[in-house]
């Protein structure tokens, strides 16, 4: 087999496991969607301050839903002891990384798919624009990157819902600081900002390079 | 990093079989380093206090500023040393870089957060304001959080080399993302006083010559920790082993 069809054939797997279950999807989707309204009763969004609270709300409901699936990555592939049959498997490591990273960037995807809309609905934001697709798309590849990576770190110690967002988000905050900048300078136009779409391109670039090399130390038995 | 060079000479062998013949080499090295980090501890406080000149705008506050430069300073240089040491232990699979880099990291998150204090006290009687969110102030702050995420996930993990491998990709990680870091906040914003060391006429030559003084001894006083800290490491790890060897 060769590398894309190793990384698609992992991939694959990890939809149909999911199609079958619906676990991830629907407890993240719910769970973005809660998000956003207790920060509609939190910060008491109205007309005059929303454009400053909106895309920072935004993000931090995307973050801690992926979080929720992130966790689950490499731990269900343990719980269940199929990560040694994934390990036996002729692979290169960095197959199953770029599978299990482009599963969770469909996970996430899929959730803010359905997060979106209620967002612009709920906040009453114009966001229907082409331009939000590559902020939410870099935004979320590097928050799965580095994601995945340290799901595989954190599902070795007991206690790894504790330790996941304490590992992650710390090394994410460039890639959050971008995409809400980037977000809310798509809502309110603004001069003198950096070319943020370029830096996250610039940091998810990065981030996946290091965390392709520094998987196969990860998962080393 | 030539501690690490030192122990391999003596430390030969030991781990494996354990404490073999007991080590009773008189600690020279250690020695020296904390009479030095001692006399210069003297020094500096006087230097500090009584022979640097009083900052004409902050006045006395201004002399915490000859803690705080080097506390950060050693915050810094002790997460260097934790991933170069993880770098080495990726590359060798030897346990002793791992002693380092888990000893430097307890000494960084020390002076980190002892630098996160001080700054604070300095920013309450200058700025008015204990916090602010400038792209020093939270890099230092993240760092923080990286090096806690640190000694987290090695207490949790134990004293296993999936527990050595995990922490050495965490700081290589952290190494790179904390520049990253750096430069998105001061993007977004910043407000700390720029570096003024080695600005023509910025500072005068007392002043300059007492932050050497303090940065020199606290680098001292790191190294010597260092060693203590290696030396526990050790001796926890071998501990370890031979509990093992009874059970």
């Amino acid at each position: 087999m060769t590398f894309p069809s190793q990384v698609l054939a992992i991939l694959w797997k990890d939809i149909r496991c999911e199609l079958r279950s619906k676990q991830t999807w629907i407890s993240m989707g719910l769970f973005a969607l809660l998000v956003l309204v207790i920060f509609n009763f939190a910060f008491d969004l109205r007309v005059d301050n929303k454009a400053a609270i909106a895309p920072g709300a935004l993000w931090v409901a995307f973050v801690f839903a992926s979080l929720l699936g992130l966790g689950r990555t490499i731990a269900s592939e343990q719980e269940k002891g199929s990560m040694d049959r994934l390990m036996l498997c002729p692979v290169d490591r960095k197959a199953i990384y770029l599978a299990k990273l482009l599963g969770n960037m469909l996970f996430i995807g899929v959730v803010e798919v359905v997060a979106l809309p209620i967002f612009a609905v709920l906040f009453n934001v114009p966001l229907f624009t082409g331009e939000l697709l590559p902020i939410v798309l870099l935004g979320t590849l590097g928050i799965a990157t580095i994601g995945t990576l340290f799901s595989a770190i954190a599902a070795a110690t007991q206690a790894r819902e504790l330790l996941l967002p304490i590992l992650v988000f710390p090394l994410i905050v460039p890639v959050v600081i971008g995409a809400v900048r980037a977000t809310g300078t798509l809502m309110v136009p603004s001069i003198n900002e950096p070319p943020w779409l370029g830096l996250m391109a610039a940091f998810d670039v990065i981030f996946l390079s290091v965390s392709m090399l520094m998987f196969e130390y990860v998962i080393e038995e | 990093m030539a501690l690490v060079k030192r122990e391999a000479t003596i430390g030969q062998g030991e781990a494996k079989v354990g404490m073999k013949h007991q080590e009773t080499r008189f600690p020279v090295v250690s020695v020296i380093l904390g009479t030095l980090s001692l006399i210069g501890m003297m020094v500096s406080i006087w230097m500090i206090f009584l022979y640097a000149p009083t900052d004409a705008i902050q006045g006395e506050p201004q002399r915490i500023f000859y803690f705080h430069v080097p506390m950060a300073w050693l915050g810094m240089l002790g997460f260097v040393i934790v991933a170069i040491a993880g770098t080495g232990y990726l590359v060798k699979k030897d346990e002793r870089w791992d002693w380092a880099a888990r000893a430097s990291a307890e000494l960084g998150a020390f002076f980190i957060t002892l630098a996160l204090i001080t700054g604070s006290i300095w920013g309450k009687t200058i700025w008015g304001t204990w916090w602010t969110w400038d792209a020093r102030l939270t890099t230092t702050l993240i760092l923080w959080f990286i090096y806690i995420g640190y000694l987290m996930l090695r207490s949790y993990m134990g004293r296993t080399p999936a527990s050595a491998r995990a922490g050495a990709v965490l700081a290589i990680i952290g190494i790179i993302d904390v520049p990253i870091i750096y430069e998105s906040v001061n993007w977004w914003r910043t407000l700390h006083p720029p570096a003024q060391v080695g600005v023509q006429d910025a500072l005068p030559p007392s002043v300059v010559i007492t932050l050497m003084v303090s940065l020199t001894t606290f680098t001292l006083l790191y190294s010597f920790l260092m060693i203590q800290l290696y030396q526990l490491q050790r001796a926890q790890t071998l501990a370890q082993q031979l509990r093992a060897s009874i059970e």
